[in-house]
């Protein structure tokens, strides 16, 4: 409950006639600034936000009976989400995107300068341009909640911190601080935001206000006094212009090894930061926009926000009134996946009945998760209570009795296809008409799975990646039987999930897993031509994949490799395409990955950690020796993306995909395609498709009827037309 | 006596049973009373399927309370995820405790005040608040208010070096001081119940509990927990299946050394342990697809005074109860007492078919009636499968009505003793 929301205001002074975005309240001789966007559940910075904070600062500054004023948020548990990143895809060229840094600038400088002292009292999530607003005030007050969250993810757009943030941050909290806030994007929590000295107060959420308006009244006497928090050696070296050379230096070689060049943002932050060290702030503080514009008009930059936008529509039910409400789910199977489905179930509200065969089997499930979540106690996200609560909501079971009234029944078995039907029957006999069969799957049909379902009706497929709790996507598989209930009420769940869902038609291997499935193959083709285990990884991580092709066979396992080719290969030898044997003959000669510590990399004991990534050349046996061929980097990027993005084309135009969007989100955060491209259709727009399909001609020669474009992208490439309509990035 | 008629606001059992009773210093050794409810309380919601939100009011009984957490029912019901908006109490009344919670939840789903209800009860003997002496005490609390050097000099001044040493609760009588086994011991000799009798009653009762677990009757009420050891705690562990006759002859009394006959061997022995039943109106029970086990029909609670009739309060309640309700002994096809100790058990049973106890004590003409053995706690009792005071009285209708359904019974009939001199009893009829 917040006061706040209380507009009937009767206390000290009067309440005038404010602005719709703001209202403006009197605490004696404070002002308190109430930023609260009656048409939204958060504060984004935009236009209009900043003319109407403009006006009122004015008004502060001209009210002599005013000391000075306190900025807080009207919600719940955000005060400004960041600016409004609309304006940024409104803006038409690189100067009108340097004049929106600008204007922000010109705002945060007032509030900077004002001779009256302006305090931010923060609660909850504090991003972008909110963290720039708060740093340009002359006091921070934070709430001590773990809704309180503080960052610069600007970065993770392909931007910079463009009012002020690469300017301030760091003369505030200290230069290597603020680049690790900076470059990664990463949340400063209360703890850590009282330590770096970001925030000069930390009360509770309640106190919050009231701490700002003292502060307001002491600061109206004296300036705020700050004790530098910087380590003797963050000092030592960041007081002098020869440390801070190697500082900046060693930055921008940590950026250029991790983004291997694709990412433009990283190395410009250093650069923003490094030049205002150089020519002092106000240089740097122009400088800092003209970066602004030149990587929000880099393609890099648009493909990311695009993508932001694409991820917040994916988290919006577009079936959301024939969805049902689901309170308690059960979870069969109490494996790796099935305790992350439990986990993240918890996370959204729900009661989770996981079961397995034993007691025992399950209880290992659980105790995953309550490892998950002491980890989250002794960071202190969670109460000691609260964490006993979350873990009170899964119940191990190994009886199909406590079933009987679940409305979501979601199967994380192994991946046999009789086993799954028989457990739909066993679901279908143990639960009610209306409980909801999902299968975890990543490739067998789910048309398959309920041949013999008694209410095929409820039957879909809810593909989760692992590990599931970090990662983002929910892939949902309906068939032509599947109710529009029960998947609208499926993507409620993984909404709640706190999962980006995309919908997709069954078919082998659905979406995701079909067009890994000959990134994979071409992988493997590629080794028994004689490439090296660690160029193709190499080369693919320099593209941009988060993990190399081998890697991620070993991780999830070359069985479940051989297994997804047996589904999906003969879809491709129709089309003449050819498939490689070798995963089936490495798990005949029980190599299956980092499961039983034998794969193509070398893995310590039964404990399954990588060994500083040695290749098991061992394996080199099955693909002619241990003498590899160097071959080119960019031969194997090309391949091996080439066939993936082809595919996805095939899955649009077989109608399995029912968007372009859909299949750039699903790769990205389903396959870690590189989400600087956009994803494949967007990849393929910003290279043209007559052109892309040109590039993949060029292999024929070399991968036959693998590289035989897809006819839809032919049709396209013909007419030289993109697959998103719109502006090209 | 005439069938009852159902009615919409009939009290029903829908679900229940316990974690698995420990001797203390065991299974639970390292939990406090509010995991052990928490721990019931999950049990419940797992076994039933029930989401919590439907969930109205949570009532546990508890003895020895952690001065931390004096309102256990509450803070077990957070920590078991139910959700923050239902309230909880709870409540004391020694070894009836978890009766008292179970019969209010009867009364308010009776007056339609709530449609379900989570009953049950809780205790710990692992961990009993143990505190500095009453002289010892006043002086700490006086120290919050010593403002000079000179003040806290006075500390010492009056405090004995044996008031330093540290005060246990003892399980006595506080209004005249008499151990409950002391007590006993006096209640047997007034009644003229041997120590043999005992010893044959302590050993059938873990005979029974026995051949309960052994069978996996019991499964049907116990709630797998995991244990410190990484093993799942599937079954009480104060059972003795190995005793014999001569084993327990050869036991010290330990309360009256001389003359007592109460051992260690035919008392309750001091457990761990958490219940909780599920109950709801019959209409509600419909609505939630729930199926009703049992009607909780009628309780009646009673009280003496506290001296050689401390434990006799059954032998008072059963009759008043079975008068209200219009049935006498032979109407009842499942007894299900608590066991204090052996020796108070069978003076229970010894005053119900005593004309004298009937005509001094009751003011009625002829005996009660005697009880059929082969009615009475079939799956052991409180002697052998442990006795964690907050939590029996649960325990008692949950097997009740566990066993009505295995014995096709129709009705039961629970009563137990408790510290004070009070006594409870209850009738359950099976749905």
């Amino acid at each position: 409950m917040n006061r706040r929301d209380d507009t009937d205001t009767t206390k000290t002074g009067s309440t005038r006639e404010t602005p719709s975005l703001f209202r403006l309240e009197r605490e004696g001789n404070v002002a308190v600034i109430i930023l609260d966007d009656p048409d939204d559940k958060v504060n984004k910075l935009n236009r209009e936000v900043m003319d109407q904070f403009a006006s009122l600062l004015q008004e502060v500054q001209s009210d002599n009976t005013v000391r000075g004023a306190v900025l807080i948020s009207g919600k719940e548990s955000s005060f400004i989400a960041g600016a409004d990143l609309g304006m940024i895809q409104a803006a038409s060229n690189r100067e009108e995107l340097e004049e929106l840094s600008r204007t922000g600038q010109k705002l945060l400088k007032k509030v900077e300068e004002s001779p009256k002292p302006i305090v931010a009292a923060i609660h909850g999530s504090c991003m972008g341009g909110g963290t720039e607003l708060a740093l340009a005030c002359r006091y921070r007050v934070v709430s001590d909640h773990p809704d309180t969250k503080i960052a610069l993810p600007e970065v993770k757009l392909g931007l910079l911190p463009g009012t002020g943030g690469t300017q301030r941050l760091p003369r505030l909290i200290g230069i290597q601080r603020a680049l690790g806030y900076m470059l990664t994007g990463k949340n400063m929590y209360s703890r850590q935001a009282r330590k770096t000295g970001f925030a000069d107060e930390m009360v509770d959420r309640t106190m919050i206000e009231r701490a700002g308006v003292e502060a307001v009244r002491r600061l109206a006497n004296s300036k705020p006094e700050r004790k530098d928090r910087r380590s003797l050696f963050e000092k030592l070296l960041e007081s002098n212009a020869p440390g801070r050379a190697i500082l900046f230096s060693q930055a921008r070689k940590r950026t250029a090894r991790q983004a291997h060049g694709n990412y433009p943002a990283p190395p410009r932050i250093i650069d923003s930061v490094e030049y205002g060290y150089k020519h002092g702030k106000e240089k740097g503080l122009e400088n800092e926009s003209v970066l602004f514009g030149e990587l929000a008009s880099t393609p890099e930059s648009k493909a990311l926000v695009q993508l932001f936008f694409d991820m917040n529509r994916s988290k919006k039910n577009p079936f959301k009134e024939h969805a049902t409400s689901v309170s308690t789910v059960a979870v069969l199977g109490a494996g790796l996946m099935g305790s992350g489905i439990a986990d993240v179930s918890i996370q959204g509200g729900m009661h989770v009945w996981l079961k397995d065969r034993t007691l025992d089997d399950a209880e290992k499930g659980r105790s995953r998760i309550e490892k998950r979540l002491a980890g989250d106690a002794e960071k202190g996200l969670l109460t000691k209570v609260e964490k006993e609560s979350l873990y009170s909501r899964i119940h191990i079971t190994d009886s199909w009795d406590p079933l009987q009234r679940t409305e979501l029944v979601i199967e994380a078995v192994f991946e046999d296809l009789e086993l799954k039907q028989k457990i739909l029957a066993d679901v279908e006999a143990h639960t009610g008409s209306e409980t909801i069969f999902a299968s975890n799957t990543s490739s067998l049909p789910i048309t398959d799975i309920s041949k013999e379902a008694k209410r095929p009706e409820n039957v879909l497929g809810m593909h989760y990646f692992s590990p599931v709790q970090k990662m983002p996507l929910l892939e949902i598989v309906r068939t032509e039987k599947t109710s529009t209930k029960a998947l609208a009420t499926a993507y409620e769940t993984g909404i709640r999930q706190g999962k980006n869902v995309i919908v997709v038609q069954d078919g082998p291997g659905f979406y995701t897993t079909r067009i890994l499935a000959p990134y994979m193959n071409e992988m493997l083709l590629l080794l028994e031509e004689g490439a090296a285990v660690e160029d193709l990884d190499g080369a693919m991580k320099a593209f941009g994949f988060p993990v190399g092709p081998v890697a991620l066979l070993d991780e999830v396992g070359i069985d479940v490799g051989a297994h997804v080719a047996g589904v999906v290969g003969e879809l491709f030898r129709e089309r003449g395409a050819e498939t490689s044997a070798k995963a089936d003959e490495l798990v005949e000669n029980d190599y299956l990955g980092r499961k039983n510590g034998q794969g193509f990399y070398l893995y310590n004991g039964d404990k399954g950690k990588k060994s500083n990534k040695e290749v098991n050349t061992d394996i080199y046996r099955f693909f002619g020796g241990e003498d590899r061929k160097a071959i080119d980097r960019e031969e194997i990027q090309q391949r091996l993306s080439m066939v993936m993005v082809n595919e996805a084309v095939y899955t649009l135009q077989e109608g399995i995909l029912q968007s372009p969007t859909d299949g750039d989100l699903g790769a990205i955060l389903g396959l870690g395609f590189p989400p600087f491209t956009g994803g494949p259709f967007r990849w393929i727009d910003r290279i043209g498709s007559c052109e892309f399909s040109d590039r993949m001609a060029r292999w024929q020669d070399k991968g036959g009827a693998r590289f035989n474009p897809a006819p839809l992208l032919e049709e396209k490439a013909k007419r030289d037309e993109p697959f998103h309509s719109g502006r090209s990035l | 006596m005439g069938p009852h008629t159902p009615t919409a606001n009939d009290a029903v059992l829908v679900d229940g049973g316990r974690i698995p009773f420990q001797r203390s210093g065991t299974g639970y050794r390292d939990m406090l009373a509010w995991e052990l409810g928490k721990l019931a309380l999950e049990g419940l919601i797992n076994r039933s399927g029930l989401h919590p939100s439907h969930i109205e009011l949570v009532i546990l009984g508890n003895v020895i309370q952690e001065v931390n957490t004096s309102n256990v029912a509450r803070e077990a019901a957070l920590a078991a995820g139910l959700p923050d908006d239902i309230p909880a109490f709870t409540t004391t009344m020694a070894c009836i405790s978890s009766s008292m919670a179970v019969t209010t939840a009867m009364d308010r789903i009776r007056t339609g005040q709530n449609r379900v209800v989570v009953a049950g009860g809780v205790e710990t003997m692992s961990d009993v608040p143990i505190r500095f002496k009453r002289a010892f005490r006043k002086k700490l609390i006086e120290a919050s208010k010593y403002r000079s050097f000179k003040d806290f000099l006075s500390f010492f001044k009056g405090l004995r070096p044996s008031d330093l040493l540290p005060d246990t609760p003892e399980i006595a009588e506080f209004s005249t001081g008499e151990t409950m086994g002391g007590s006993c011991d006096k209640m047997c000799a007034l009644y003229g119940i041997g120590r043999q009798e005992q010893d044959r009653y302590a050993l059938r009762s873990h005979q029974l509990a026995a051949e309960a677990t052994e069978k996996g009757w019991l499964e049907s009420e116990l709630f797998p927990v995991p244990g410190p050891d990484g093993e799942f705690i599937r079954h009480d562990n104060a059972v003795r299946p190995d005793t014999t006759l001569e084993k327990l002859e050869k036991l010290k009394p330990a309360f009256h050394k001389s003359y007592g006959t109460v051992t260690a061997g035919n008392a309750s022995p001091l457990t761990d342990g958490a219940s909780a039943l599920l109950l709801m109106s019959r209409e509600h029970a419909g609505e939630l697809d729930m199926l009703p086990r049992a009607l909780l029909q009628d309780y009646h609670y009673v009280a003496r005074k506290p001296d050689e009739e401390l434990l006799i309060g059954p032998a008072i309640a059963i009759p008043q109860l079975f008068d209200r309700n219009g049935i006498s002994l032979g109407d009842i096809d499942v007894f299900e007492f608590h066991e204090a100790f052996a020796g108070q058990m069978l003076t229970v049973l010894h005053a119900l078919q005593s004309g004298s106890f009937a005509k001094e004590k009751l003011n009625r003409s002829r005996a009660v009636g005697e009880i059929p053995m082969d009615k009475l706690n079939r799956w052991g009792g409180s002697l052998s499968l442990g006795h964690p005071f907050g939590a029996t009285g649960a325990r008692l209708v949950m097997t009740a009505a566990n066993r009505l359904e295995r014995e096709d019974g129709k009705l039961a009939l629970v009563a137990a003793c408790a510290a004070g001199g009070q006594g409870h009893a209850l009738l359950i009829e099976r749905i």
